[in-house]
């Protein structure tokens, strides 16, 4: 990756108070993907979740491979409400976790949108998910959300684009 | 436009190797610090360089998913995390990983993801996917990674800014 202009910080949000959602919004079509960076804390044996557009319809799946400390294991999940980003590696509290997530040509109106993430927490286990939304809308609104409870205060979530020219 | 994504400092081994790559004096200037290495040693099989912050050898947890080929596996570890070749490799190849450290100047415990992988031209190979936690709250400004590396082993680190 060059130095510079081609990775761009779009949006960040710390949290001031617990949250069980977050959202960027009124994302710009100006780059080629977007990536999510998710280092947080919550309460134990959270799951997070991934919607794009405010759509909540059952258009959403994804592929986990991933580690528990003692068990390989892969997951499938079809026809969801939410990619989930997260399998075993879940939230927890002591800001023990953090998520890249990477959204591929995020802003293209022909295909539907790929996402692929790494979820760490070295206590629980840690994921690779492939998600994907059957939309070919351009992706103009993220939000991260988590299955039960909150996202704890000082949890920070960064968003950037990164442009291919 | 901002410059958020630069290359603090990089660090390739020359004709005598070395049994460390250390990056010191590490700004507090970035939001996030992402490693690229490309190791190699000069005998044993496959193993992992050590990865230790502000020279502290203590207080690393993690866990890992493995594939070598044939199969998966999980486990545990501290701070071994970072693959690399070694002399049994496929000749001139070199493991190639990304470790990538949010809040890294932040005062919580650092929690750092690590893709790590071999190459080789053989039955077996590995891929390494890595959760360590690094449970100090003192701000990173220094980064080791331990392991006799060859000549032309290199690693780079930058610094992500989020604003």
């Amino acid at each position: 990756m060059a130095a510079g202009s081609t990775y761009t910080p779009i949006a960040t949000q710390t949290l001031g108070s617990a949250a069980a959602s977050v959202t960027f919004s009124s994302i710009s079509g100006s780059y080629t993907d977007l990536v999510l960076i998710l280092n947080a804390s919550g309460s134990t044996g959270i799951n997070v979740l991934m919607q794009f557009n405010g759509d909540t319809g059952t258009n959403y799946s994804s592929t986990t491979l991933g580690g528990s400390g003692t068990t390989a294991y892969s997951a499938r999940f079809s026809n969801q409400t939410s990619i989930e980003i997260n399998y075993e590696g879940y939230l927890d509290s002591g800001f023990n976790t953090n998520s890249i997530i990477n959204i591929q040509n995020y802003s293209n109106s022909t295909t539907y949108k790929t996402t692929l993430d790494r979820f760490n927490n070295a206590g629980l286990g840690v994921d690779a998910v492939v998600g994907l939304w059957r939309n070919t809308a351009p992706i103009t609104s993220v939000v991260l959300k988590t299955h039960t409870g909150t996202f704890a205060t000082g949890s920070t979530f960064s968003l950037y684009g990164i442009a291919a020219a | 436009m901002a410059n958020t994504y630069t290359l603090i400092a990089s660090n390739t081994v020359g004709s005598g190797g070395a049994s460390s790559i250390d990056f010191t004096s590490i700004p507090s200037t970035y939001t996030d610090l992402l490693l690229k290495c490309s190791f190699r040693i000069t005998s044993g099989g496959f193993n992992y360089a050590t990865l230790t912050f502000n020279g502290s050898s203590s207080g690393y947890t993690a866990r890992y998913v493995e594939g070598n080929g044939s199969a998966a596996s999980s486990g545990t570890a501290t701070n071994a995390v970072v693959l690399y070749n070694s002399s049994t490799s496929t000749t001139s190849t070199f493991a190639s990983t990304d470790l990538y450290i949010p809040n890294y100047a932040g005062s919580n415990y650092k929690s750092v993801s690590v893709d790590t992988v071999t190459e080789n031209n053989a039955t077996s190979s590995y891929a390494d996917l890595f959760a360590v936690l690094w449970s100090n709250s003192a701000a990173i400004n220094q980064l080791t990674l331990t392991a006799g590396l060859v000549q032309y082993s290199t690693a780079y680190l930058y610094g992500i800014k989020n604003s």
